[in-house]
This record gives C-alpha cells, sequence and structure tokens, in this order.
C-alpha cells in the first residue's frame, strides 16, 4: 500500500465536494423537523433535483438554469408532501417513503433519454490572489460557487433559528402546535414553508450530485444519500454546526475510502464502502450521548396538527 | 359606566353540543367580572369567542362601543384583549423570554425584553428569571411567564382562566393586589375560578354559566358563596366530610429518603421520613415546584430510591417497581391526567386495565381479560359519575374535571392499602372536587392510608388529618390540621424564600 499517493490537499479539496450534496440536503431536513414535520422523502426530492437540474441544465446550456430547476422541483415534490400531510393529514412517515419511491421512480423515467450525456459543469470561483495561496489556495478558495453557498447556508439557517423573530416562531410551531395556534399563529404554513424550502435544499443537493459531482446522470444515482442526510439531522440534535460536522465528515471517509482503495490497502472493500456510513453515524452518537437527555427533537415532531379546537 | 366588552346572543354550536346559547352580558372598564359555572358549562367556548380562537354561530360582540370581531388570536391581542390559559399555552424547549416573545406584537429585543420581564415580574410579585427554560419550570412558574406575558402587553381586557390554582395563600394575594391595581388602571377583567370565595373577596359582578346558558347574574359580594354554588351547579352542595374511623397500625413509613434530582433544574428530595397510618389522611402542601412530582415518584416507585427507605406494611419495597408496588398495595395517582396518569389517546377501558390489571385480576397467562377491564371503566364511570358517552371513549376526549374523576376512580376502586394523590382537584369544578375528596375520606375510612399532595390549601385543611410542608424537596414535621389555620400553613410552606424578593 502506498500512502504516499494520497494527497492531503486534494483529499481535504474533494472531502468538500463529496460532502455538499448531503449538507445541503441536511440542512433543509434540518428546517423542516424545527418545524415538527419529519419529511422521510429527502432520497426522493434528491434524486428528482438531480434529473431536472441535469435535463435543466443540457437543455437550456447552463449550470446555474439546472440548479434552479432543480431546486424548483425539489420544492414540488416537498408541497406534493405538504398538502398530503399537512391538508390531508396522512401519515408523514408512509408519505415520505412513497415520496422517495415515487422520486425514484419518476426521476428513472425523466432522464431515460439522458444517461451518458455531459452538461455543461460549473466553473471555479476565481478569489484572485486568495486561490493562488500554497495549500489553502487549493484546499478553501478553489471550489466551485454551490460549495460556498452550501457554508454561506449552514450559518444563515443558524442565525436564522438563533436571531430572528421568524426562526422563534419556527421553532414554536415545532415544540407544540396548539400552543402555536392558540396564539394565534398559521401552523399550516409555517410549515408549508419550512417543508418547501427542505425540498429545495435537497433539489440543490441533487443536482450538485449530476452536474458537478459526477458529473452525469444515472439511474438511482444519489445512493442513499437521503438517508445519510436524515440520520445526520438526528444525530446532530438539529444544530445547523453539527449538521456541517457530520457532513464533512462523511464526506471526508468517503472520500479517505476511495483513496485508500486505489492506494491498494488491505482490507475488504466491502468494509472500506460502509465505513463512511458507520464512522458518521458512530461519532455523530457520541456527540449526541455526550450532550445529554437527548431532549432536543422538537417536541412535535412528526404530529399531525388539525386546528379544530 | 358604559360597557367596554358587550355581548349579545353568541351561541356556539358543536356537532351534539350546544357549548353557548344566546350568551349575553358585558363588562366595564376597570371592573373584575367573574365568569361562573361548572365543568362544561361552556365558559372555555365563551372566553375562545372573545379571544378569536373561535367564531360565533350567531350573536354579536362590541368592544367600547365599535364592532369587534377577531379573526384570531393576534386580531384580538391588537384589540387590546389579552388571556391567561388554563393549559398553559408555552413552549417548553424554549426560553421564558422567547415565549413572552411570542405572545406579543412587536416585542423588543432579547435583551430588553429579558430587563422588562424582570421588571414587570418583581413589581407584581411574580419574580421570574428570563432566561430559564420554561420546560425545567413548575405549573406555578409557568403560570407567571402567562400572567407576565399579557401584563406586558398593557391590555385593556384581561381573561384570566383559573389563574390561582397553583399559587399560595399569599402568592395569591399579590396576584390580587396586583389585579385589582390593574381595574383601577382601567383594565376590565374576566375572572373564571371554580374558587367561590376568591370571586367573593375579588370581582365586582359575576355571571353565571349552566348548560350554556346565562343562569344569572350577581354581584358576589352580596351573596354568599353557598349560594352561588348553587345557583352554578343547580342543586345544593354537600360538603365531604370525614366519619371519623379511629387511625390504626402504621401502614406505610418512609425513612431517610433522599433522590438526586431528575433533570438538570429538578428538585432532589432531601431526607424526608414520614409515617402514615391506616385510616388517615396526611396532606402535603408546598408551592410548586418544591418537590412534589419527585416525592409522588418516590413513592409510587416511579424512581426507585437506595434500599431501606420505603417500608409498605412493614415490608422494605424501596427496589420494587410500580407494578410491584401496585401488586402490594400502593397506588398513586400522579397530577399530569394527560400522558402521565392516562394515556391520551387509549380508550378508558385500556387506561383502566393499564393500572388496575394486576389487583383487579384482568390477567390470564399473559392475556387481558377485556371484557373485565370494561367492566372496570363502566364501574369508575358509574361510580364517579364521569360524564362521557361509554367506556371506549379515549381519555383525550374528556374534559379535565372528568378524566381526573376517572384517574382518581380507577385506584380508589382497587381497594389500595396506600394511596399517594397530587393534585387530585385541579382544574375540576366545585361538585366533581367535592366528590373525590369525599372519595379519598370514604377510602381512609375503609382502613387504607391517604396522602394527598395538593397545593390548594382549603383542600388540604378540609379532608387530612395531619399536615405536612414540603419545601425544597425536604418535608417538615406534620402537625394535626385541627390546630392549624391557613395563614399559620401558609408561614410553614416557608414559601417565604420565594416571596422576600418581592418584598425588597
Amino acid at each position: 500500500m502506498d500512502l504516499g499517493a494520497i494527497s492531503p490537499t486534494l483529499l481535504i479539496a474533494s472531502l468538500m465536494v463529496a460532502a455538499t450534496p448531503i449538507l445541503l440536503a441536511a440542512l433543509g431536513e434540518m428546517m423542516v423537523e424545527k418545524a415538527g414535520v419529519l419529511n422521510l422523502g429527502v432520497e426522493g426530492m434528491m434524486i428528482m433535483g438531480a434529473v431536472a437540474g441535469f435535463i435543466a441544465a443540457v437543455e437550456g446550456g447552463s449550470p446555474w438554469l439546472g440548479f434552479f430547476t432543480a431546486a424548483m422541483a425539489g420544492a414540488g415534490m416537498a408541497l406534493l408532501f405538504g398538502f398530503l400531510t399537512q391538508v390531508l393529514l396522512s401519515n408523514q412517515v408512509a408519505t415520505g417513503l412513497a415520496l422517495t419511491l415515487f422520486g425514484l421512480g419518476l426521476s428513472a423515467l425523466l432522464g431515460q433519454g439522458y444517461v451518458g450525456i455531459k452538461a455543461e459543469s460549473l466553473g471555479r470561483v476565481d478569489l484572485g490572489w486568495l486561490s493562488d495561496l500554497p495549500f489553502f489556495g487549493r484546499v478553501v478558495f478553489g471550489h466551485d460557487p454551490i460549495v460556498y453557498l452550501s457554508l454561506v447556508l449552514v450559518a444563515a439557517v443558524w442565525a436564522f433559528l438563533r436571531f430572528s423573530r421568524a426562526g422563534l416562531i419556527l421553532r414554536a410551531v415545532g415544540e407544540s402546535h396548539d400552543a402555536a395556534h392558540a396564539l394565534g399563529y398559521n401552523v399550516l404554513r409555517v410549515r408549508m414553508m419550512a417543508i418547501a424550502f427542505g425540498g429545495a435544499c435537497a433539489g440543490l443537493g441533487g443536482a450538485y450530485l449530476s452536474l458537478v459531482r459526477v458529473p452525469q446522470w444515472t439511474e438511482g444515482m444519489t445512493a442513499g444519500a437521503g438517508w445519510i442526510a436524515l440520520a445526520i439531522v438526528v444525530f446532530a440534535s438539529w444544530r445547523a454546526g453539527r449538521v456541517l460536522i457530520g457532513a464533512y465528515l462523511f464526506g471526508g471517509i468517503t472520500v479517505l475510502q476511495l483513496n485508500l482503495q486505489t492506494a491498494g490497502a488491505r482490507i475488504p472493500v466491502e468494509l472500506l464502502s460502509a465505513a463512511p456510513y458507520l464512522v458518521t453515524i458512530l461519532v455523530l452518537v457520541l456527540i449526541s450521548s455526550r450532550a445529554g437527555r437527548g431532549g432536543d427533537a422538537p417536541a412535535d415532531l412528526g404530529k399531525p396538527f388539525h386546528a379544530s379546537a | 359606566m358604559t360597557a367596554l366588552l358587550d355581548l349579545s346572543g353568541l351561541t356556539k354550536t358543536y356537532p351534539g353540543v350546544v357549548a353557548n346559547d344566546g350568551v349575553s352580558f358585558s363588562i366595564a372598564a376597570g371592573e373584575i367580572h367573574a365568569l361562573l359555572g361548572e365543568n362544561g358549562a361552556g365558559k372555555s367556548t365563551l372566553v375562545k369567542m372573545i379571544y378569536g380562537l373561535v367564531s360565533p354561530d350567531s350573536g354579536t360582540m362590541r368592544l367600547s362601543g365599535a364592532s369587534y370581531t377577531p379573526q384570531d388570536p393576534r386580531a384580538a391581542r391588537a384589540s387590546g384583549v389579552a388571556m391567561v390559559f388554563q393549559h398553559f399555552s408555552l413552549f417548553e424547549a424554549l426560553s421564558v423570554a422567547e415565549n413572552v416573545g411570542l405572545g406579543m406584537e412587536n416585542p423588543p429585543k432579547l435583551r430588553d425584553l429579558s430587563q422588562r420581564i424582570r421588571e414587570v415580574s418583581e413589581a407584581y410579585g411574580l419574580p421570574l428569571d428570563p432566561a430559564r427554560r420554561v420546560g425545567d419550570l413548575s405549573a406555578g412558574e409557568r403560570q407567571r411567564v402567562e400572567i407576565v406575558r399579557c401584563l406586558l402587553q398593557d391590555p385593556r381586557l384581561l381573561i384570566m382562566d383559573e389563574p390561582t390554582s397553583v399559587l399560595t395563600p399569599q402568592e395569591v394575594d399579590i396576584l390580587f393586589t396586583t389585579l385589582r391595581q390593574l381595574a383601577k388602571e382601567g383594565t376590565a377583567i374576566l375572572y373564571i375560578s371554580h374558587k367561590l370565595e376568591e370571586i367573593r373577596t375579588l370581582c365586582d359582578a359575576a355571571t353565571i354559566l349552566r348548560g350554556g346558558k346565562v343562569v344569572g347574574d350577581c354581584n358576589p359580594r352580596e351573596v354568599s358563596a353557598a349560594e352561588l354554588a348553587e345557583r352554578m351547579v343547580g342543586t345544593a352542595l354537600v360538603a365531604p366530610k370525614a366519619s371519623k374511623a379511629l387511625t390504626g397500625e402504621e401502614i406505610l413509613r418512609v425513612e431517610a429518603l433522599s433522590l438526586p434530582p431528575a433533570s438538570q433544574f429538578g428538585t432532589p428530595l432531601r431526607d424526608i421520613s414520614l409515617s402514615l397510618r391506616a385510616g388517615e389522611v396526611l396532606g402535603i402542601g408546598g408551592v410548586a415546584g418544591n418537590g412534589q412530582d419527585e416525592l409522588l415518584g418516590a413513592l409510587s416507585g416511579e424512581r426507585v430510591s437506595a434500599a431501606q427507605c420505603v417500608f409498605l406494611e412493614g415490608q422494605d419495597v424501596s427496589r420494587l417497581g410500580p407494578r410491584a408496588r401496585r401488586k402490594a398495595g400502593l397506588l398513586a395517582a400522579p397530577e399530569e391526567r394527560l400522558g402521565h396518569a392516562a394515556a391520551p389517546d387509549m380508550s378508558l377501558t385500556e387506561n383502566a386495565a393499564m393500572t388496575a390489571a394486576a389487583r383487579k385480576g384482568l390477567l390470564w397467562r399473559g392475556f387481558v381479560d377485556w371484557a373485565g377491564a370494561k367492566g372496570f371503566a363502566q364501574d369508575v364511570i358509574a361510580a364517579f359519575d364521569v360524564r362521557t358517552p361509554g367506556p371506549g371513549v379515549a381519555a383525550r376526549a374528556l374534559s379535565g374535571g372528568n378524566l381526573q374523576k376517572f384517574v382518581i376512580g380507577r385506584e380508589v376502586l382497587q381497594d389500595p392499602k396506600v394511596l399517594v394523590v397530587n393534585q387530585p382537584t385541579w382544574g375540576v369544578d366545585a361538585s366533581a372536587a367535592a366528590a373525590i375528596r369525599q372519595a379519598l375520606l370514604d377510602l381512609a375510612a375503609d382502613g387504607a392510608g391517604v396522602i394527598v399532595i395538593s397545593q390548594d390549601l382549603d383542600e388540604l385543611l378540609e379532608i387530612s388529618d395531619r399536615f405536612a410542608a414540603l419545601n425544597e424537596g425536604r418535608l417538615g414535621a406534620p402537625v394535626p390540621t385541627a390546630d392549624l389555620t391557613i395563614e399559620q400553613i401558609g408561614l410553614m410552606l416557608g414559601g417565604a424564600h420565594d416571596m422576600e424578593r418581592v418584598h425588597v
């Protein structure tokens, strides 16, 4: 095994790329869950974003159009979920699972003519002399705009939930929809907006896979990233900063195990492929158990609300 | 005086029930107006209409002469109507300041808001730390949050739904001073309470509801409490009476029971010792959050203590869980009806089977005898006059008072040797409360030991033989109630620890 073949610079740089789809999806899902809704359809929304973004980028010739379309497609899927669960009061777990299956099927259908094509990808952001710095230039300042957008979004979500009044109302709705309703807040509207935001984020994450990371369309290309995003939200105790750590950890191990595979490590390939999932879950379990009580879940998470009283 | 709020012919029908039927009355600015009625008389629906949570089917409301039709509580608040809820409308995971901010239209910055909360809460004798998480506060402290939230909005009309049920006499006095001061400043107060004496001391006028209709208006200062109660219920009330049995052998003994707090802000139990005789009612009083829940949990077996702390008939039960203690005859009914004493979404039959399975022989090789469970639930419903269509109804669907009768009745009918209850009549109307107290007294008369933990001191004076105060997790020495007055009890509670800041 030749560990010298693994370059730390490239490792960290590709870690951020590998982590971005999951980071975006997990961040969106965190907002949804903070509002008290459990949407298990992240995988379905991601793959719809991946296919819609890819088609739009190919047909429209612009990756930016692709990302916009992907966000809309994700939000559209999410609003379908929202209509079923919030208005028609269907079961959230079952509806979320159905959304995933629906998304996987529909995306395969839509993407049939697009397998094997290459879409125009995003260029790197040129940050002038910053990008020319040794090591840091490549690691921190040499990425495409979506990577920076995802990082800005982490900070924005954190600040929104912590400091803004709208964020406070969103948390209040997730804590006790009955009390929020009694105070006159529109629970349905708050939740629908959160659901749409979550869908748009998942769609962006999916499009990042098909337009930047791979960059191609293949059927079922999200390969469980949506589920990892869901797990990260829970183990990150619904905190934006920890979602970032979880996603980057997952991305890091993914990239590392790929590098180890190419370096010819004497570990079974299956074990290496499973490593990101195992390590991410393990580390986040340790963090959340140390935080104690595990009482950070929004109290009304997954509970149906109907303004009947 | 001109009317601030004028209601005329308000009617609201729910499927199968006329909750309000042509209700008319008016409240003047600066008036403290009582709204009286049993559980289910339509008080809640009426205040929900005033607060914009429910819109009336017919009838009109006028506020200061202008037509008043609030679409939602925000519109009501914008018009100057504020409300303190009976079932707290608080968010447990959020801080006091955040909770207050959520109930305001244009809250100031969090730091300024915290400062104002401190000022207002201390000025009105309801000290609060704005940074604390509401989930870690006691019931009494939570109510302070609700009251302070309303006071910060300078309301023209303040609706208070059962505000004093969790306060000590001293706190009630301070609250009344506050309310009188508010009234003097021109705020109208609509005051809902079951405590008739309170209404007689505080209120200028009273409207009595029965079955959704106004059955009378009166000046509560000019009629007796008994008369008010009769008009409210429609029949004369009988005060519970103990048929004094001689107290017997010691049946429950607690020795030096200490438990660390269950949560970060919980109350520890410190070195608690008590002795309970068969046929005796021991009253334990205290301000909310001084270890009441913890004491009940330690006695019922929810939290297991060190060995040699709790003895039932001389047997050490300290290390036994709730089921084993139930089997041995030590039963308990906790304070929180929904979610602790009863599973909200399960039927009364299922709820009955859950605590009574072992003692009523409802189990056969691991299977539940559902016919027997239904029969037992029906017995409870019949014996305690629980108003419900039948035992198949979900616990959540019952009104607070009816569910309370059910959860107390369920334990009483299991012939406990020792029964521990916490807040047995909280939020329950006068006639139901009397029935529950009578049942506890009858149980003691039949030779069981009863521990009543309550914040209602009148209740404790009425039914208990001895009284002990719980203060910061310590239990004082029990004193025979015959020798006590409510003022002395107030001092025993050492409630002073919370009140001193007020006098500074």
